[in-house]
């Protein structure tokens, strides 16, 4: 029985990663190397204000003097910081007024990838921020959303067209001193998205920003910045893909959230960067910090995450709860093959009374993978009341591949209440073979079975999303029977 | 319809299956009993494809195909129906989409379109009524945490569902209280025909009363020693299986 296991098990994965195309197209990027004159050349290629070129120096000196962390169950390979090449875009000119001037190349490259950029053609109420490499392609429904007072735009094009507020909240949930990638993060990233929801607003349609790393040898370091102002509201989707390359690229973003009173942040990633091939070759390290600060009373953030890509996840979307009443929200998929490695989970730290969060995580580990939910529940002192559930579950196919949860607990406050349940299951060959009894195939087995395990963290996700998701998980396991 | 011959099946090299000749026509309801650890569950699970046996010997033919070379989910959609012993699990799928991608799938294999969501519906009702399954049940996930009789109910509910060729119920009947073996009974019958056969591993022969097979056999150390009418049921039910025990000629061991 083990041996037939077992065989099942090393056949090939016969889930070809679906974005793995290059697209040949004229870069513009500086050489190899990271040092402050690399530093100067991002900053003046984006015709950046003094004050970002200032921001981006202190966070390079700083990060100087920094270590990688070591904490993560992860195994990482030393990383060449100056053989990468931290700035890379699309040659194209230099102002885009219509999207008939975009190189017809980019725009074939997002229709592939399922984001045609044409308006006319976009799946009805989503608006894309497409960010190829270094740069902001092209951000679809602009004028729409301005005429609500709603920003939505490249960051880069915020800096020079909103500065104060990207001054005032640019490094307000992440500062540059926050950790080693949010460092590095803060004094390279080329570009990103930005997003402003005015007081009072509803933002009428799901905004999304499409990531692709394109080029070789080069980072990505994008930022988004979402500021919602009292009694707003908005959902955001970010997607991610990258080419198949033999070498490992490194991704190291910061997302950082500000919900003011009342106000309502969803945000939901759909990670799928290259994984490597079956034997552990290249494939995406993604270093991200993602948090959100539900600075207003009654606000909330919402975080919801698939991920299905990468080599190496790092990653920890997080809430500051400072608001009385406020609320944080954590729901993960996390699904991990063949050599794929991630150490992801969150962090609700509770400031202010009655605060609320909940966390559902639901891991998935094949193949030889390694799998770790690591997680900190903190209650301050002044936070009465405070309230967490978390839910971590695991669920293995085979027994080549791991799973872990680090659940850690703070709290300062006697009222706080905090529960935390965890399960750990395993497809059993005995249920696939029940499926196949009534006519269904091994692989829409396991699909069935994995999206009903992960069904309540799919629920979350924007209708449009929720489908391809789910499509999504079960072409990630193909192959991986237990 | 069915015709094993000779079949001799292995688990970690041992022998649990010695030789087994069976033939199932069209219309016909086999009854198999025997002594725990026999073999009888060992012989449903090869016959719907679990990969665990190794055949060591022998063939099976299903409507002149061979049966044995084909995936356990080929067999489903050519019509074979196993109902569980020990009904899996499986969090999180509910029944109602477990049982919707069942039968599309043996719809696209007899290459028909799949069933509309009111049609499906409608089909849901009418066998849940057939089988008298609460709708408490069927709103579930798979099998998650039914009791052990509901779960035999819900094998049964499945069978009305996908409307088998050739069901094998291993010991659907074991844990049910009366009125659930009578809707047991109900199930079997009503997919009775002309067309179809059912064979039905039981210990019990009150089952039989409901149940009316054409043969009995009784299945002994991984061979059929005996096969009869349904009177060999009570002459079991009667003696118990120390009768057949001695009756074993010699050099059978
Ligand atoms: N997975 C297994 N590993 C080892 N031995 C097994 C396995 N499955 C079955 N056997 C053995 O094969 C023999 C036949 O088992 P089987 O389940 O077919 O009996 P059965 O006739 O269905 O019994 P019962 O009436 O108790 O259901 C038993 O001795 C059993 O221990
Ligand atoms: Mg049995």
């Amino acid at each position: 029985m083990q041996n037939e296991q077992d065989q099942i098990l090393s056949e090939v994965t016969s889930g070809e990663y679906k974005f793995g195309f290059y697209t040949d197209i004229e870069q513009d990027s500086i050489g190899k190397g990271l040092n402050e004159d690399v530093i100067r050349t991002i900053s003046e290629k984006k015709n950046e204000p003094e004050f970002m070129l200032e921001f981006r120096l202190k966070a390079y000196r700083h990060w100087l003097t920094m270590e990688m962390p070591r904490w993560a169950h992860l195994n990482i390979p030393e990383i060449d910081y100056q053989d990468k090449i931290y700035y890379s875009a699309p040659r194209q000119k230099a102002k885009l007024k219509s999207l008939d001037e975009v190189d017809p190349e980019l725009l074939e490259t997002f229709e592939k990838l399922g984001i045609p950029l044409q308006e006319q053609k976009q799946l009805a109420g989503v608006a894309v921020d497409a960010v190829m490499d270094s740069v902001s392609v092209k951000t679809t429904f602009k004028e729409t959303l301005a005429e609500m007072g709603i920003i939505f735009c490249s960051f880069s094009e915020a800096v020079r067209e909103y500065p104060d507020l990207v001054k005032q909240y640019m490094g307000s949930v992440v500062p540059y001193t926050d950790n080693y990638f949010a460092a590095l993060n803060s004094a390279v990233f080329s570009d990103g998205s930005f997003c402003y929801i005015p007081k009072g607003v509803r933002c009428p349609m799901e905004l999304s920003t499409y990531f692709r790393i394109n080029a070789a040898n080069t980072g990505q370091f994008e930022r988004t910045l979402i500021v919602a102002e009292d009694n707003s509201y908005v959902s955001y989707l970010e997607g991610c893909t990258a080419p198949m390359r033999d070498e490992n690229q490194l991704h190291a973003a910061i997302v950082e959230i500000v919900a003011m009173e009342n106000a309502e942040v969803k945000y939901a990633t759909v990670q799928n960067w290259y994984p490597g091939d079956k034997n552990g070759k290249g494939g995406i390290y993604n270093f991200v910090t993602k948090r959100g600060i539900c600075k207003g009373d009654n606000s909330k953030i919402s975080w919801t995450q698939v991920e299905t890509g990468s080599a190496i996840t790092w990653k920890y979307p997080s809430c500051i709860l400072k608001g009385d009443n406020t609320t944080g929200e954590f729901y993960s998929v996390a699904v991990t093959n063949n050599h794929q490695q991630a150490d992801t989970g969150t962090k609700m730290i509770h400031i202010g009374k009655n605060s609320r969060s909940i966390i559902v995580s639901k891991g998935i580990s094949a193949g030889l993978s390694n799998n770790s939910y690591r997680g900190l529940v903190k209650v301050l002192r002044g936070a009465e009341n405070a309230r967490n559930f978390s839910q971590c579950d695991s669920l293995l196919l085979g027994d080549k591949c791991g799973a872990h949860t680090f659940p850690y607990i703070e709290a300062d406050n006697q009222s706080a209440i905090i529960e935390h349940e965890a399960t750990t299951s395993k497809i059993g060959e005995d249920q696939i073979f029940y499926c196949n009894q009534r006519g269904i195939s091994t692989e829409d087995a396991i699909g069935l079975i994995v999206n009903g395990y992960a069904k309540e963290v799919l629920s979350k996700l924007p209708m449009e999303f929720a489908v391809e998701a789910q499509k999504l998980l079960q072409i990630s396991l193909e192959g991986s029977v237990g | 319809m069915l015709i094993i011959k000779d079949l001799k099946a292995s688990i970690e090299g041992e022998e649990i299956l010695k030789g087994i000749n069976l033939e199932v026509k069209a219309g016909e309801v086999h009854a198999i009993m025997g002594p725990n650890g026999s073999g009888k569950s060992t012989l449903a699970s090869v016959l719907a494809g679990r990969d665990l046996y190794r055949i060591d010997s022998g063939e099976v033919k299903y409507n002149g195909e061979d049966l044995l070379e084909k995936s356990p989910e080929e067999r489903a959609k050519d019509g074979l129906f196993l109902g569980f012993q020990y009904p899996i699990e499986i969090p999180g799928v509910s029944m109602v989409n477990f049982m919707k991608t069942a039968i599309n799938e043996m719809r696209r294999h007899r290459g028909e379109e799949p069933l509309s969501a009111s049609e499906f519906l409608k089909k849901m009702r009418e066998k849940k009524e057939l089988v008298e399954i609460d709708s408490s049940l069927t709103n579930r996930s798979v099998n998650e945490g039914f009791s052990g009789g509901e779960k035999k109910k819900n094998e049964i509910f499945q069978m009305a569902m996908l409307e088998p060729k050739l069901a094998i119920l291993d010991e659907t009947d074991s844990g049910l209280d009366i009125d659930a073996l009578k809707v047991v009974a109900k199930g079997v019958n009503n997919l009775k025909s002309s067309e179809n056969a059912i064979i039905v591993i039981t210990h019990y022969q009150r089952l039989l009363d409901y149940i009316v097979p054409d043969f009995v056999h009784i299945l002994y150390r991984g061979r059929i020693v005996r096969t009869g009418g349904k009177e060999l049921a009570l002459l079991l039910e009667e003696k118990g299986y120390e009768w057949v025990r001695k009756e074993e000629p010699a050099g059978n061991e």
